[in-house]
Parts: structure tokens; sequence; C-alpha cells
């Protein structure tokens, strides 16, 4: 298995200069791949953006989108903004889409929250169109980058059975991994696509003393809209090495190929702590 | 600590008990509106894993309560006369009155107030409180009071059910099985003490109203349930305790606590009571709870832990209890199984129990049940042997092919046909798969005609020559492996024409594409081609190739021919009602869809030899709404079993990309249950299984006849790691 590290885009305070001295070290560092979150109203880093300032500091690491809300996008602006990041890193880019979760980001986008799932569905088909007859460009590849989709419902499993390379798991213990990987691998069957669906998972962590509040509270923040769930997810940050250890095996395990920890306090020491944990 | 806590029943006793004794200075008082000898409900049953954590919790009360406990080991069931035991089972019972004097007597020595005869109607009536505990059982006050944030949902199940004591002590857990003029009726019953046993009936709702239970007074319903069980009971009588028939509401929330109010059992969840588990989850909520808040010295915190980690916990019991509850409900289903068979199923019902881990509870009783499926799979009587095999090493037998084992292979298509012809590939992905040893290998889809391939690369049986190399492949399919081999015939319809499936499904040929045909002009996908109606002049002509293909594949020495009537194909797209929209003789009514699949079904049974087995995949849901369901499925299997159908599989979904297909362990296992078992027609079933236990499992419980195990279980070493990038 494979351990990336998120860029902090989405945790309020974090700068522009943080972004690009994490990504820099990301790019030395043990990590395969950086990601990022995507909120539209949220104090935070339009993911593209960040990718593509990342793919200027970076030579090595791929660049993931852990998710893009695909349907906050325009199908055509969505593949052209992929397929930016991806010439501009030298075809860096893994494309995880989903969903969301949040009405709040389609209101504020000015897109419908009805059909969403539909329309992302004709996203995956449409982005493919536009890379392979060249008419959204830039012009390099044309089948485009790797695409993951991600959701719990059998309708998202059965999208990304369909249309995406692989599966990306929102977060939780690795046994709620194990189902849902459990459950895309059935889908894949199902749908009778040769080969295998690569498998993403992620994982929040905070470590250091004096962190611990401020990854909770950034949390419950941007998971208030959960109700009393985003307290569970608070208290499920992983605030030790041995969590971070413990956790990393338990993905490991359940079939993940590549995870991604994801930070919740904006500062550079973050990195820094789990790089030691995990070198 | 000042605790108020709600409901003086077992959970919430043990939980003051544990909290007061871990530390004497918090102040524990409970608030029960009984009196303190008054209960409802006769015994409860607890297992050796809960009885370890009642050790662990506190020895005290664990010493008083495995004291007075009845123990057993075996579980009978009652059916068609006969009872057939099965040992090994740990359960020890208790009377709840006993339980909860030992509970009240620890509480009082450790000094936790108790305070009965009192009714809360506010949760402000407890004052100045750091923490609220609300054991307060299903109708919890504090949960309908914080409803809002709690989110609780119920789910009022189908059947009714009554819970009686009698004076007969069983010598195990008993399940009763008796049928009379108004219905079936069922019984769980159990020891509790020397004296005294719980007996629960429970019947569908239309039976018990038949019975005319529906206004019946407490002494009429002990009347006619005493007469229905005479025989079980022996002159024994049954015992009310406001015995009356109710319906089992299931209850979840999203949160078990709001700010300092936390729910504990039932309050909280309930689970079917045919799986026994409530007051065993509640007094687990107990332990938990009283152990986060002596770990975490703040209480909000602890909250949260207790909940995250008692809420999987519940969850996995109720998706259990749920299995269990929908086996009683549909238990008519297996009137006609041998009695062995029906006590197999009915103990591996809740998917808890699997073939493997009753072997390790009672070896007899499975080896009984393997040498009667081998038998019985032989069409032998059954007889003692010291061995029997296990059910998926039994042969299958249809008309003059017999299948060696219940293990059915199907590679997946790779797409690497030539103009229909088979080709090198194909040939080795299905000799590797004939050498893995399964009784039955089927092939990827092969198409009666090139217009009926799926992409490029679909194989087809239309041509001399393609015969020819499929005769080939089969002959050396034979070499080194006695699997039987079946070719899966079918014509792509509404899915021709699309791209290699390594690039994803549905997706058009950018050029070289073919014009499509469906039951209706309804694409697959939004951006498909749209097909084009199959008109009634042009049925003959498919009917044709469908014929034609089958005499190929005959010629060329397939054991079995599989009729594709799922997978939002060609003979799909009649059956689903959301693709097909004719308004002539082959649409409307299920006899209308059905008629042109049917039409191709008689003619390939026709053409197909006659001792040869003819198959077919069936859709048996589009999992979508207004779309095909599993009661047409169901009339559907029958029909085809009428007209020489030997075995079917059934298949879900892909008629429209709008579908919302369950998947999960077993997620086809359901649907196979009910073909196999109201259509009487013997079943193929796939979907995520991967296992020798779960096909033993399913085999021997009778939900199925042959397993396609999932291609992954011996292909992990031959797939590649990604989807090739250009």
């Amino acid at each position: 298995m494979r351990v990336g590290v998120g860029l902090p885009n989405t945790v309020p305070g974090a700068t522009g200069e943080l972004l690009l001295a994490w990504a820099a070290r990301a790019d030395e560092g043990p990590f395969s791949s950086i990601g990022v979150l995507d909120r539209i109203a949220y104090d935070s880093h339009d993911p593209f953006v960040s990718l593509a300032a990342a793919a200027a500091v970076t030579s090595r690491v791929r660049l993931v989108t852990m998710v893009v809300v695909g349907p906050l996008r325009t199908a055509a602006i969505l593949a052209k903004q992929a397929a930016s990041v991806d010439a501009l890193s030298g075809g860096r880019l893994v494309l995880g889409l989903s969903i969301g979760a949040r009405r709040e980001d389609y209101a504020v986008a000015g897109m419908e929250h009805r059909d969403r799932g539909d329309r992302l569905s004709d996203q995956l088909l449409a982005m493919r169109s536009y890379w392979e007859e060249g008419r959204t460009g830039p012009g390099g590849s044309r089948r485009g980058p790797p695409i993951l989709v991600g959701g719990l419902s059998g309708q998202a499993f059965a999208r990304m059975a369909r249309w995406a390379d692989g599966y990306v798991h929102g977060g939780g213990p690795p046994r709620a991994f194990a189902g849902a990987a459990s459950k895309a691998w059935s889908a894949w069957t199902d749908i009778g696509r040769p080969g295998r669906p690569q498998m993403w998972g992620q994982g929040y962590f905070a470590l250091g003393e004096g962190s611990i509040d401020d990854g909770a509270r950034y949390l419950r923040d941007y998971y208030a809209f959960t109700g009393p769930f985003a307290e569970k997810i608070a208290a499920a940050n992983l605030t030790t090495a041995q969590a971070v250890k413990e956790f990393v095996r338990g993905y490991e395990e359940a079939g993940c190929d590549e995870l991604v920890l994801l930070p919740t306090v904006a500062d550079l020491a973050q990195y820094s702590r789990l790089a030691d944990v995990l070198s | 600590m000042r605790i108020g806590v709600l409901g003086g029943g077992p959970a919430g006793l043990y939980f003051a008990m544990l909290m007061k004794k871990a530390d004497p200075s918090h102040e524990v008082t409970v608030f029960e509106r009984n009196p303190p000898d008054a209960t409802f409900g006769w015994g409860v049953v607890f297992s050796e894993e809960t009885l370890g954590s009642f050790r662990d919790a506190d020895f005290e009360t664990y010493t008083e309560i495995t004291d007075t406990f009845a123990r057993w080991g075996a579980i009978d069931v009652r059916y068609r006369g006969r009872t057939v035991r099965s040992r090994g089972h740990v359960f020890s019972a208790i009377a709840r009155k006993r339980l909860l004097q030992i509970l009240q007597d620890r509480c009082r020595r450790l000094g936790v107030g108790l305070v009965f005869h009192r009714e809360v109607g506010d949760l402000s009536e407890l004052g100045d409180v750091a923490l609220i505990v609300a054991a307060d059982g299903v109708n919890s006050l504090a949960r309908r009071a914080l409803a809002e944030s709690l989110r609780p949902a119920e789910d009022v199940h189908r059947t009714k059910f009554v819970w009686f004591g009698t004076d007969l002590v069983f010598d195990a857990f008993t399940f009763i099985f008796r049928e009379n003029d108004h219905g079936l009726f069922q019984v769980h019953a159990y020891p509790f003490d020397g004296e005294t046993s719980t007996f629960i009936v429970e019947c569908p709702e239309e039976t018990w109203r038949r019975a005319g239970l529906e206004g019946a007074t407490e002494e009429e319903s002990i009347a006619y349930c005493e007469e229905l069980f005479a025989e079980d009971l022996g002159g024994h009588s049954l015992m009310s305790n406001r015995s009356l028939w109710i319906s089992f509401v299931t209850l979840r929330c999203d949160s078990w606590h709001q700010g300092n109010v936390v729910l504990l059992g039932d309050a909280a969840h309930t689970a079917h009571f045919t799986i026994g588990s409530g007051t065993k989850l509640a007094m687990e909520d107990a332990i938990a709870l009283a152990q986060a808040l002596q770990r975490q010295p703040d209480t909000a915190r602890a909250l949260i832990e207790y909940e995250m980690e008692r809420q999987p916990i519940v969850e996995r019991f109720q998706e259990a209890a749920r299995e269990s509850a929908t086996y009683f409900e549909n238990v008519r289903r297996y009137a006609t199984f041998d009695p062995l068979q029906f006590t197999f199923n009915l103990l591996t019902r809740s998917g808890r129990i699997t073939h493997l881990e009753l072997q390790k509870r009672d070896p007899a009783f499975v080896n009984r049940v393997d040498g009667w499926f081998s038998a019985a799979a032989r069409g032998e009587p059954s007889r003692e042997v010291v061995v029997a095999p296990p059910p998926l090493l039994g042969p299958f037998v249809a008309r003059g092919v017999d299948v060696t084992n219940r293990v059915a292979l199907s590679p997946v298509g790779e797409d690497d046909s030539i103009d229909g012809s088979p080709g090198p590939a194909l040939r080795k992905r299905l000799v590797r798969a004939g050498r893995a040893g399964p009784g039955l290998v089927v092939t990827e889809l092969v198409a009666i005609s090139a217009h009926g391939r799926v992409t490029p690369g679909t194989p087809g049986i239309w041509s001399d020559e393609q015969a020819w190399e499929w005769g080939e492949i089969v002959a050396a399919m034979r070499e080194g492996s006695a699997a039987r081999v079946a070719l899966r015939l079918g014509h792509a319809g509404p899915h021709a024409a699309t791209r290699p499936k390594w690039e994803g499904t549905g997706r058009p040929l950018r050029e070289g594409g073919w014009p499509l045909v469906a039951a209706s002009p309804v694409p697959y996908v939004s951006r498909s081609p749209v097909p084009e109606e199959l008109a009634a002049e042009a049925m003959p002509q498919v009917i044709g190739d469908f014929v034609a293909a089958a005499n190929r594949a005959a010629a060329a020495g397939f054991d079995l021919l599989h009729l594709d009537l799922a997978h939002g194909y060609l003979l799909a797209s009649f059956l689903s009602p959301l693709t097909n929209r004719r308004s002539d003789e082959f649409g409307g009514s299920l006899e209308g869809r059905a008629r042109f699949p049917l039409q191709v079904f008689e003619a390939v049974r026709d053409a197909w030899p006659e001792d040869r087995p003819l198959g077919v995949a069936l859709l048996a849901t589009d999992w979508a709404p207004r779309g095909f369901g599993i009661d047409e499925a169901v009339l559907l299997a029958r029909w085809l079993r009428e007209r020489g159908g030997d075995l079917v599989q059934p298949v879900g979904g892909q008629t429209t990309v709008r579908d919302n297909p369950p998947y999960g362990r077993f997620y086809l296992v359901p649907y196979s249950d009910r073909i196999r078992n109201e259509a009487g027609v013997p079943t193929l079933v796939g979907g995520n299984l991967t296992t020798s236990d779960e096909a033993n499992t399913i085999l021997a419980a009778g939900r199925a006849d042959v397993c396609l195990l999932d291609p992954r279980l011996y292909d992990a070493a031959g797939s590649s790691d990604q989807a090739p990038r250009s």
C-alpha cells in the first residue's frame, strides 16, 4: 500500500505559502501522493488551482482530488481543469469525484442539487469524450487522468464500476473501508469489467501536543452539516503515532492500494510529524 | 457526579451499580415507574461472551446470576412431526425477575438510590444532575423529548407475537412449527429456571386475524395456543403476564446522546427477538458506558466514545436480526424441505452461523446434513456415513448431465475476440478456469450474431468456423478437467456496439458501430445511440439466429446452454417495463413482455438436445423504481421451468444506469432463494461469493443449487494492477 498526504487546502488559515512549502516537502518525503479536498462555501483554496500550484513545486508525487464534487461544475469546465492540471504536472493527476454531501455548496455555486447523481454519471462519460476529441484541450493525453469515484450508495458503486478506474472511500475505520471495498469489488465484477478497481482510502490526523483541540475544532466545523456525526468524526481524528500506525496497518490489511492522510491543522510541523511517524 | 437513571430494568440497574461501585462518591439514583417486584416477560438469554463481560465488570453479581442460571447446549427444531436436535450451542438464561432482584440488591448494598412508583414526565424533574441515563425502554421519554437531534427511526415488522410462560421445562432452545386451517404458527421456547420456560408464539398478521386473535382476551389467546400446541405442551399450561399480541418494532437512532442525556439499551435500539439479544445488548451498553465514563474525565467525550464503541456492534446485531425476522416471515417457502435441511436453514438464517461454525459446534449434525445432501444430490436415500463430503463437493445432475461438484466459475470477458472468433486468449482463460476445479465453467456472453455483440471483442457463434473453434476449446477443456462447460448465449440489444469494457461500459464506439435493436427505442446510457424497436416481422430472424447458434453450440460439444435473459441485453429489454414501451402483444403485462423471450426459449429448447440441460440467466430485478421485480421473476422462472428450463441464475440490474444495486454480502442469494423455493427450479447463484464456507452454507440451506464463485477467488494473481493508460 502506498501512503499519501493531504494538503491543508480546506483548513482555514492555510496560506498559499504554506501550501507550496507543504507540497515541496511532500515531494521529497516518504509520500506517494498529495491530496486535496473541495469546498465552495467554506474558507478554502480551490482544489485544481492548489494542485496546479503544487505541480509547479513537485516532480514526483501524484496529485489527487479526494474528492472534487463533480456536479458543482459543468462537465466541460471540469474536463478542462482536470486536463490542465494533468498536463501541467506531466500526467500526475488522479481525479477523485463524487456528488458531495453539502447542499450549501450547490446553493452557493448556483448548481442544481437535484439529479446530481445523474449529472455526475453523465460527466464521467462527457469528460472522456472531450478529452478524446480534443475539444477542450489542452492537447496531450487523449485518455485523460485516471478517475476514482466515491460514495456509499449502490448507485455510487455502480457508477464507479461502469465508468471509473477505481474507488475512493470517504474515511472511517479500516472495517468501514473493508466493507466499502468489498462492495466496490462486487460492483466491478457485476458490471463485468476486466481487471480490478484501484482502491483509495483516507483518514484525518493532528499530531503533537496542543494540536488535538485545533484538529477537533476544525473537523466539528467542517462536518457541522452532519449534525451529531461531526463529533464522532472529530473523535476519530488520529492524534498519536500509534493511532496512525494502527490505522495504516488496518487499511493495508483491508486491501487499500493508496491511503491519503489529511491534515486538520494548518501548520508545516504537522507534515514533519507525520513524515516522522511513517518513515 | 450526580447521575439520574431513568428506568429500573437490567440496563439501568447494572449501569447504576457499576458507577457507584467505581466511585462511591457518585450520587446515583434510579427512577422506576413500577414497583420493585413487577416484571414483564419471562426469561432472558445470554451467550458465553456476554457472561465473560459480566464476570469482568462485577464478579459479585456474576456469581449470583450464574448461580441461578438454566444452561443448555441444544437447539431442537420440531417440524413436520419430526424433531431435529443440534448440539454445541451454549445458552444460559435467567428469570428476568430474578435478575432484577440480584441487581436491585447489589445497588442497595452499594448505596444507589432506588425510587420506585415514580413516573418521570419531564427530564427537568431530575433536577440538577450532571448526567441523565435514559434506560427507559423502547418507549423512552428521553428519546422522544430529544427526537430532533437523536433522529430515531422505527420499522414495524409484519408478524404478530405474544410472550407466554409455561410450566413445561424444555431441555433445549426449541423452535416449534404448527400449521392449522388459519395458517402457520411458530414457537420460540427456552427454559430459564428449574420450573418455567419462555414460550413465544409468532404468526403472520393474516393468520392472526383468521384465527380470531385480533380481539381475543388473554384467556382466549392462551386457550387457542394451548389447543394448537397441545402435543408439544404435553398437558402443561401456558401462563400470561400482560401477554398481548404485538408487532415487533426495530428502532434505530442516528445518535444516542444529546448534551448530558444518553440512551441505553432498548431506548436507543432494538433487535428482533428471534435472535434473542435485547437484554444482552442493553447490559453490554451499560458496561461500555460505565467504562467510558471512568476512563475519560470529560463526560462529553466519554459519551462519544461509548457511542462509537457500541453503535457498530449493535448495527451488526440489527442486521442479523433483520435476516432472522425475514426468515421467519417467509418460513412457509421451505415447507417442502426435509427436516434436516429445514433445520440447517433455520440455524444459518441470520448469516452469523455458517456451515463451518456449525461444524465446530456439532460435527455430527453437520455430517448428517452433508450426508443427506450428497445422497439427495444423487437421488439416493439418506444413510449413515462416517464422513460426508461438504455440499459444494456434491454432484448436481440435470437431465443427462452429471456435474461433479457445485462450484461454477465464469472468467470475466476481456473483449479480445476478433470478428466473433473466440481466439487464443479466451481459450486460455477457459482452460485455466476448468483446471481450477469447478464442476461447471460458464463462458462470457457469446453473441448469436455480429450485431448481437456488446463490443467488437465479444465472441460469437454465428458461423461454422466459430463453432469449429469452440469445439476445439471444449475439447481442450476436457483434458485435465472434469468440469462441464456451459455457453452463455445472447444478443446484446441496447448494450451493443460499445467499446471494450476496459474503458468502462455503455460507451458507444467512435467508429465501426452498427445499428442497435431493442424492445423499444430506449438507450442504455443517455449518450448511446437510440436502438431501433425490434419489429414483429424481424423476430423470426432473431429466433432463427438463436436456434442456429444453439445447434452450433450442441455440435461444438457444450454440456449446457445458458440463455441470457438479463444484463440489459435484447431479451431482458423485453422483460423490463423500463425498456419495453411496446403497445403490441410483446409489451404491457408480464405475459406480453415475456412473450418474445419465451418464444426464443421454446425454440432453443426444441433445438437443444433433449438430454442436455438448458439454463437461463434471468433478470431478477431492475433495482429501480417501477422496474421489473422479483415477484415477476418468480412467475417467469416458473414458466421457464414448465417449458423445460433446468437451471435459473438470478441477475440484477443493468437495465438502466439509474439503478441502485444493494452490493454487499450475498446480495443475489435472496433472489435465488425465492426463485428456487417458490418457482421450484434449481438455481445458480453468484454475486460476491468468495469462500467455500459461504457456498456450503448456501447449498446446504437450500438457497441455491450451484454457486458461481467470484473470479477474484482464483484470479487474484492473474489481473493487472491498473487499467492501461495511454
